[in-house]
Order: C-alpha cells, then sequence, then structure tokens
C-alpha cells in the first residue's frame, strides 16, 4: 500500500518530469524556430562566409543538428541518474 | 552554370545493372532467411506486434533509424542539396528536430502506459470505443497517405535504377514485404529494419568518403568548390524559403509530427521497459543526425562531380543525384550497391508502416471495438494476419493507382495529419487530468479533417494538381492552423463535458507512466481497470 508520503514524492517526481521535458522541447524549439527565422529574416548574414566554403548558414545547420542531439543526451543524463535514481527508491 | 565537363552523361542508371540485382537479391534473400526465423518464435500477438518486448535498446535504436530514413531523405534531400544548396539543407535540419520531442515527451510514457498502439495511452482511463475508433482514424490515414507516397516513389526509383516497368517494381515490393510482415511480424521487421540502417549508413558513409577523399578530407573544400562552380549564393538561403510563415509551418509538422507517427510509436512497445526505449531514441537520433550531416556531403558533392545539368537530364526531381554520384567516384559496381541500398530502403519503410496500420485495424478495431476484447488470443493473431495481408495488397493497388501522380507533397501530409491528429491527443491524455473521452474523439477528428481538408485547398492541390489559378487557403502545409486548433478543441469540450471517472483515474495514468506496469495504488481503479481487459497489457518483463 502506498503511503502518503509516496504520493506525495511520486507526484514531485512527475512534476519535474514533466518540467525538465518542457524545458528541452522549448530549447529544441528555439534553436530550430532560431534558425529558421535567420534564413528567413536574414539571408546576407546566412550566406556570408567565414572562410571560404563555410557560410554561416551551413555552419548553423550543422550546430542545430548536433544541439538536437546534445539535448537528448542531457535528458539521458538526467534521467539516468536522478529521475531512476527517485524512482527505484520510490520502489521500495 | 558551367558543368559542360560533365563526367556522368555516359550513365549505366536505368540499365539493368547486375551488380544492383545481386546486392538486392542478397538483401531479399537474407532477410527472407530472418523472416523464417523471425515466423517460427512469432506465436502471439505480442510477438507479432511488440517482438515480445525483447529488442534492446541500440537493436530499437538502429530500428527506429531504420524505419524513418525513408528513400525520400535519402535520395530525396540529396538531391535538393545538389539542386539547390543551402536551400535542400533546411530540410535536413528540419526532419531531424522532431527526434527530441519524441525524446523527451513521449517515448517513455508510451513505453510504461501502452501495449501495441498509441490508442493504447489515449484510452487508457477513457471510454474505449469512441476513443479507439477516432484514433484509428488517424492512424490509417496517416499512414494511407505515407504508404502512397512510398509506393509511387518506389515505382518510380526502382524504375529508374534498374530499368524494371513500374507495375513489376511495385508488385514486387509489395509482396516481399507482405511476406515480412504476414509471416515475421515485428521480430522480422525489426531485423529488417536494422540491416537496412546498417546497409544505408554504411552506404552512405562510403560515398561521403570517397567524395571527401577527393578534397583531401575537407568538407569546406568541397563547399567551396560548389561556390566557385555555382556561385557563392549556393552555400546562402535562395527562393525555397521565400514564405516565412510556410517554412514554420512545415517546421511545426515535421517537428511534432514525428511524435504522432504511428509506426514510429509502435518501436516503444519492441523494448523491454521505459529505461530502454528512452535509450533507444537517444541513440536513434544520433544515427539520423550523422545521416542528414552525411547528406550535406552528399548533395554538394553530386553538384560538384556530377554536375546540375547532367542529375536534371535524368530526372528532373533530382532524386538520381546519390546513385549517379556513387557511379562516378565508385564505377558500375558501386552504383549497383547504393541502387540495391536505396530498394531495400523503401523495402523497409513500407513493412513498418504496413505492420503499424495492421495493428489499428486488429488491435484498435477488431479486438478492442467489435470484440470488447473478448477476443481468444489465437483469433487476435488470425485478425492481425489478415489486416496485414489485405493492407499490403492494399499498398499495392494505390500504388498502381497513383502511379503519375506527383505524390511527394503525401509525406508533409502524413506528418501535418499525424502532429495534428495524433500528437495533441497523445499528450493530453498523458499530461492533463481533465481530459475527457469527448475532449479526445474531438481534437482527433477535428485534427485529421481539418488537416485533409487545408491540404485539399493548399496551392498543392488546388494549383499545382487541379490546376486551379488559385487556392483557398495560402499555405502549402496546415500545421500552423491545424495542431494548435486540435489542441484548443480538445481542452475545450473536455472543460465543457467533464468526466468524472476520466480524472479519477489520473492519479493511476501517473503512477503507471513513471513506475511502468505494478499494481494500480488505489483498489477501486484497479477493480475498474480489470474490468477492462485491453487496457490492461499483459505483464512485461519490465524491471518494475
Amino acid at each position: 500500500m502506498p503511503s502518503k508520503s509516496q504520493e506525495d514524492a511520486l507526484e514531485a517526481l512527475a512534476a519535474s518530469r514533466w518540467r525538465v521535458a518542457a524545458v528541452l522541447t522549448v530549447a529544441t524549439l528555439v534553436a530550430y524556430f532560431g534558425f529558421i527565422l535567420l534564413v528567413a529574416f536574414n539571408k546576407p548574414l546566412m550566406g556570408k562566409q567565414l572562410t571560404p566554403g563555410l557560410s554561416v548558414g551551413i555552419l548553423l545547420g550543422a550546430v542545430v543538428i548536433v544541439t538536437a542531439w546534445a539535448l537528448t543526451g542531457i535528458y539521458m543524463i538526467w534521467a539516468n541518474g536522478k529521475y531512476d535514481r527517485a524512482l527505484s527508491q520510490l520502489r521500495r | 552554370m558551367n558543368p559542360t565537363t560533365t563526367p556522368g552523361t555516359g550513365t549505366q542508371l536505368g540499365q539493368p545493372n547486375s551488380t544492383a540485382i545481386l546486392f538486392f537479391l542478397l538483401f531479399v534473400g537474407v532477410t527472407l532467411g530472418i523472416t523464417y526465423w523471425a515466423a517460427r518464435k512469432t506465436k502471439t500477438t505480442s510477438e507479432f506486434f511488440a517482438a515480445g518486448g525483447g529488442v534492446s535498446a541500440l537493436q530499437n535504436g538502429f530500428a527506429l533509424a531504420g524505419d524513418y530514413m525513408s528513400a525520400a531523405s535519402f535520395l530525396g534531400i540529396a538531391g535538393l542539396v545538389a539542386m539547390s544548396g543551402f536551400d535542400g539543407l533546411i530540410y535536413s535540419v528540419g526532419w531531424l528536430v522532431g527526434w527530441p520531442v519524441v525524446t523527451f515527451l513521449i517515448a517513455e510514457p508510451l513505453r510504461n502506459l501502452g501495449k501495441y498502439t498509441f490508442a493504447d495511452v489515449v484510452a487508457y482511463r477513457l471510454k474505449q470505443t469512441p476513443v479507439r475508433l477516432a484514433a484509428a482514424l488517424g492512424t490509417l490515414t496517416v499512414v494511407s497517405f505515407y504508404l502512397i507516397a512510398q509506393m509511387v516513389g518506389a515505382g518510380n526509383l526502382i524504375h529508374l535504377l534498374f530499368g524494371l516497368s513500374y507495375e513489376l517494381a511495385v508488385v514486387i515490393v509489395g509482396a516481399v514485404m507482405i511476406l515480412y510482415v504476414l509471416f515475421g511480424g515485428m521480430i522480422a521487421t525489426t531485423w529488417v529494419q536494422i540491416v537496412k540502417a546498417v546497409l544505408l549508413l554504411a552506404g552512405a558513409s562510403a560515398l561521403a568518403g570517397a567524395v571527401l577523399y577527393k578534397f583531401g578530407f575537407n568538407p569546406l573544400a568541397l563547399f567551396n568548390e560548389a561556390a566557385t562552380q555555382y556561385g557563392a549564393q549556393t552555400l546562402a538561403p535562395g527562393a525555397l524559403v521565400s514564405n516565412p510563415l510556410e517554412t514554420i509551418s512545415l517546421g511545426l509538422a515535421l517537428m511534432f509530427g514525428t511524435a504522432g507517427l504511428p509506426h514510429i510509436l509502435m518501436r516503444f512497445y519492441t523494448v523491454p521497459n521505459a529505461k530502454a526505449a528512452r535509450s533507444s531514441v537517444f541513440y536513434a537520433t544520433g544515427l539520423i543526425g550523422y545521416f542528414y550531416l552525411v547528406t550535406f556531403i552528399l548533395g554538394f558533392g553530386a553538384s560538384v562531380l556530377v554536375g546540375r545539368q547532367a542529375i536534371t537530364s535524368v530526372d528532373k526531381g533530382g532524386n538520381m543525384a546519390a546513385p549517379m554520384l556513387a557511379e562516378v567516384v565508385g564505377g558500375t559496381g558501386f552504383l549497383g550497391f547504393i541502387s540495391a541500398v536505396a530498394f531495400a530502403t523503401i523495402l523497409a519503410v513500407v513493412a513498418g508502416l504496413t505492420l503499424s496500420g495492421a495493428a489499428a485495424l486488429s488491435h484498435d478495431l477488431w479486438s478492442s471495438v467489435v470484440r470488447k476484447g473478448e477476443a481468444p488470443e489465437h483469433e487476435q493473431l488470425k485478425v492481425a494476419r489478415l489486416a496485414s495481408l489485405f493492407l499490403g495488397v492494399l499498398a499495392v493497388v494505390l500504388g498502381v493507382a497513383f502511379k503519375g501522380q506527383n505524390v511527394a507533397f503525401m509525406v508533409g501530409l502524413a506528418f501535418a495529419i499525424a502532429a495534428s491528429a495524433n500528437f495533441p491527443a497523445l499528450l493530453l491524455s498523458m499530461a492533463w487530468r481533465k481530459f475527457t473521452t469527448y475532449g479526445a474523439v474531438a481534437s482527433m477528428l477535428t485534427g485529421s479533417f481539418s488537416a485533409v481538408l487545408l491540404i485539399f485547398l493548399s496551392p498543392t492541390v488546388q494549383v499545382d494538381l487541379l490546376k486551379n489559378a488559385s487556392a483557398m487557403f495560402p499555405l502549402k502545409n496546415p500545421g500552423i492552423i491545424t495542431m494548435p486548433l486540435a489542441f484548443v478543441v480538445g481542452v475545450l469540450v473536455s472543460l465543457l463535458f467533464p468526466e468524472r471517472e476520466s480524472s479519477e483515474r489520473f492519479a493511476e495514468v501517473k503512477h503507471r507512466m513513471h513506475m511502468g506496469a505494478v499494481l494500480p495504488p488505489v483498489p477501486a481503479a484497479a477493480k475498474s481497470a480489470a474490468s477492462d481487459p485491453s487496457a490492461t497489457p499483459t505483464p512485461t518483463p519490465s524491471k518494475a
């Protein structure tokens, strides 16, 4: 039988998972739509070549892809650590 | 502008190519062998639809990548980058950004709450029949549009690559795919995806390596050569993003549509627990991201080494850029290998789609709606197999029926429907206590119908297809309207018609979403769950 405090702990854990998920989702949105808005509204900047062959647009495109993966990595580290520890304590 | 020294004019593309046929037969032989092995292990619906939950996180990561990396992304995006430079890259980026959303919001709750389909999750605390009917409608609409796009693409590509007739190509794809799904179920489909993903990643890497070898392994030298040949604007945004609203709308559909694609969602049930589901999306995102980075090299490589004129002379859409590049850097043998990889890619994607459609037909419609969860195991398995056979034949019929039609927009449409019909209801059912049956049904129906209607009224159908002068709806992709609309309708209808049982059972949902399939905390809730067999998945070997 789960006690009152256990229910509270699950409640807190659920809230913190949604919080982390929301923050990371917003970060993904900002990265991608930031890229899209720059493409749409600042074409000269995106076309500027930093060194011959490397335009700002190509660099940022690659950065968004790597960032997207890095964000899933950050979530994994948080979930495998803090979240799973709290879960296994709840299961006890 | 001056690819007069085009080396690709004497292409062997479209000729029967012995290497291509050899590699293709090898792929079909190996995968049918796997199917034979899988068929002997497939004795229950859980094995048929979820591989018995026995797929590891890394295997599922490859399989997810295999399900997602279609021929459209391999040939289509490489072609786009080859033809329009930087503008093509916008698509490479867009196709990836849905994956973090799947990781953060969907993967783990879905694994813990459902059994075979996403409708399991939406219907968990709601009334089964109406919710499953609406969810099956959304699933089947997405699967149908995606299947049409893949089958027509398959017919055209194989015709171009091997010189086979369009109809024969469609029938071969359909027949082999039916063998995979019908006999091997999810176990065979998973392994076909893994083999295909490894082949595709290896093929694309080898091709990129061969290109970079010519540029001293410096991608910037390649990009610079493209800028020298086609002008600096090839590295800058061009005409493709003339309308920001359009681009944002497509971006929304790609981002949240991925989290509503039935064949992707279904894969999370094949792993043993939520932790494995979490790891598998991380692997998949890495593999897919790497693949899209490689398309940068392939696209620019094709425009420099093959030449834009040579590419369009074979296919106006530019879809043959990657195979032609393979021929230029590696001769006919490499062309054959890449052609076979493209064929394998299509086969694997249609197999995954068919299986997810069959799950909606047999698990959601037959077992839950018609038989109210009373169907015995052997009957469920029989219906599942019949449904796969039906959908496989339907795919061939649709592929032949849509011959010669421009169906490229259908993939975008499938994503828009997935983002509007499936994703809002799925997220609300997991995160919002006051969500109700009426709210879910209204949200899913609004999402499906508004997306289909607005696409019908869009310039893609009205101007490009029906040759009208103008379209009633200005955007090509309706995601920016239809996804928020589905959320608003879901919330408003839920607030107007509250459902006590649904909000009372939210505690149970919350518990199970995090803790996995353990005994529900409230005895009353446990009783009501037990009286509803379809909402109580059989215990899985989860850690809980």
